[in-house]
């Protein structure tokens, strides 16, 4: 590519061979994804989309292929500090409490930074508030819900400001309204340039921005390009839509309650 | 009277090294614990205790051999080449799998200890002498050990604190440690090495089998009240050096292990602490743990107003959820036309 002599890929993936307790999760899996890009990995559970964000950040090891971040490949010389990563769901709780903004703090550090800088505080504090938290900063996590625990994990991304920013399955757990702040927050960092790459099951909200969609199906890529269009004639008011199984059975008699879901 | 003997105490060379000792040890020990507790590896200082106890008895062999006159001269040293390597060693188990980790630590328990007792007979001793490592003796603290002690945890607290937030974000989550590139096996064999150094330096104040009660004991403690890792470790810090001036001093009066009443003395206060804490936290009952969630979901225990009349359920369901994008909408609560009969008045589409 004769661009990558200018402006070097956001990822650049050849032949990426993941195997994991004796399974190979990924196989020749090839990626390149231009700075400034949304990419959406899709595919259905077991399919290697997480495993294939782990391997092209040197989380799991691989067993053949390369990959390089922004031109460097994976190791010290990598450019981690323009690399932000916001996994599934913050690690299970070992009991050791941790605030929000402890958490946060810690984005900050990277290969060649194992200390905050001066003025840590504060970047964490507006990472906090980007994503709607700053009056929780002092809460510890583990008291926190899914979609508040989710946030943090997005700040603590943001925090280092990325150039690539990588996100497992954002909205999975998450309500429409924090699940559009999200869609917000990515349409703003699509704007000032950055990459990004996001697992997702369903495009749903974020099906507007999305320029290009990569399917994988058993660890294989099975589609590269143009994100796949919502078929439309399910949206008709005549569609008839059949179940392979049977009608589920009506409620059971009770009182009269109704729950409107208002938006 | 009881004044002049406080100043008494405070003035025994003796006592000055131990309480230097009990005071250096009280603050290193829980800051290494805290990062152990928060690995889920609280455990580990019991197991590089029992590993150490080896090293001292390989240390005892090797001055025995050596013709040193204090045959104990090189049981310190051979306790911390011990400890590190059997910390590495630990680290590296729990890296490689994570089946066989509790495996691989409960043989270190029992290599360790049987190590010691063999090799200690084999150099010319006997249990006796090593009853004074397993259970502490800082009655018989020297200056050259006060010295080590104090070089060991000034290391130990350096880079405990010094890399506080590096070695949180590795225990904390490891995953996103290793995606932003942070070198995380070298600061998990750091965090192995500075737990095993505090082991040696304890393992005179309190003795190898109870160092680990020093380590997590006062974090137990402190994690019921902190709300921050920050506030856990310092508050730790501060009931690790109490607990142990308080219980070394205690010794003084009565004739009773210092190491023992130290750790008995952290028991009760943690049996305390987690009484009153019902008690004793904070009550914010106008707190809204989510005051920044819109109220949109409406309970209406009234029959539904809705201008779209819901066609008659079967069976006299009226039990009916609508979850409609606007209020005035379709109502969502009809029952689904049975499949395969077009029925557009059925009003939702399924989709």
């Amino acid at each position: 590519m004769t661009l990558g002599t200018t402006t070097p890929l956001a990822v650049e993936a050849t032949g990426l061979d993941v195997t994991l307790g004796g399974r190979r999760i990924l196989a020749g899996v090839d990626l390149a994804v231009e700075p400034g890009q949304v990419l959406a990995l899709l595919g259905a559970n077991g399919s290697g989309k997480s495993t294939l964000v782990r391997a092209l950040l040197g989380v799991v090891p691989t067993s053949a292929g390369s990959v390089r971040l922004f031109g460097a490949p994976l190791g010290p010389s990598a450019p981690w500090h323009r690399v932000g990563y916001v996994p599934q769901r913050m690690p299970a709780a070992s009991g050791m409490p941790a605030t929000a903004l402890e958490v946060v703090t810690s984005g900050l550090l990277h290969r060649r930074r194992v200390r905050p800088a001066h003025g840590g505080r504060r970047r964490a504090l507006a990472a906090l508030e980007s994503v709607g938290l700053a009056d929780r900063a002092h809460r510890r996590v583990q008291e926190m819900s899914g979609g508040q625990q989710q946030r943090v994990l997005i700040a603590r991304a943001l925090v280092r400001d990325p150039d690539l920013l990588v996100l497992d399955e954002p909205t999975s757990g998450i309500d429409i309204p924090t699940q559009a702040t999200f869609v917000d927050t990515v349409a703003r960092l699509h704007a000032a340039g950055t990459t990004v790459v996001v697992i997702l099951h369903e495009l749903g909200p974020f099906a507007g921005l999305i320029q290009r969609a990569v399917v994988l199906r058993h660890g294989r890529v099975a589609h590269d390009g143009p994100p796949p269009a919502a078929r439309p004639e399910h949206a008709h008011a005549d569609h008839d839509h059949t179940h392979a199984h049977p009608d589920p059975e009506p409620p059971p008699t009770g009182p009269t309650i109704t729950v409107e879901v208002t938006p | 009277m009881t004044w002049d003997l406080v100043v008494e105490m405070l003035t025994s060379p003796l006592m000055q090294r131990a309480l230097l000792a009990a005071v250096l040890v009280g603050a290193a020990a829980p800051v290494v614990g805290t990062f152990l507790v928060q690995r889920r590896m609280a455990l580990m200082g019991d197991g590089i205790g029992h590993v150490a106890l080896t090293g001292v008895a390989l240390g005892w062999l090797v001055g025995s051999w050596a013709g040193l006159v204090p045959q104990d001269a090189l049981a310190v040293p051979g306790a911390v080449v011990a400890a590190v390597v059997g910390s590495v060693v630990i680290e590296l188990v729990r890296e490689r799998g994570r089946t066989s980790g509790d495996l691989a630590l409960a043989l270190m328990f029992y290599g360790g200890i049987a190590g010691g007792v063999l090799l200690i007979k084999v150099a010319g001793g006997t249990n006796a002498n090593l009853i004074s490592y397993l259970f502490g003796s800082i009655s018989t603290v020297s200056t050259s050990d006060l010295w080590w002690t104090v070089a060991l945890a000034a290391l130990v607290l350096g880079v405990g604190l010094g890399l506080r937030t590096a070695l949180f974000a590795v225990s904390h989550d490891e995953e996103f440690a290793r995606a932003s590139g942070m070198p995380v096996r070298l600061l998990s064999m750091l965090v192995a090495t500075i737990a095993a150094l505090t082991v040696t330096i304890a393992m005179r104040v309190v003795g190898l089998l109870l160092v680990s009660a020093l380590m997590i004991v006062p974090v137990a403690i402190a994690q019921l009240y902190a709300r921050s890792f920050g506030r856990t470790m310092t508050l730790a810090s501060v009931i690790g050096v109490v607990v142990s001036v308080v219980g070394l001093g205690l010794t003084y009066w009565q004739d009773i292990p210092p190491g023992a009443t130290i750790v008995v003395l952290a028991i009760v206060v943690y049996t305390v602490a987690a009484t009153l804490r019902p008690a004793l936290q904070r009550r914010r009952p106008d707190d809204d743990p989510h005051p920044d969630m819109v109220d949109d979901v409406l309970i209406v225990d009234d029959v539904c107003d809705d201008p779209v009349p819901t066609a008659p359920a079967p069976a006299g369901a009226a039990h009916a959820i609508a979850a409609t994008p606007s209020r005035a909408g379709r109502t969502g609560g009809a029952p689904r036309p049975t499949p395969g009969t077009d029925d557009p008045a059925g009003g939702a589409p399924a989709t």
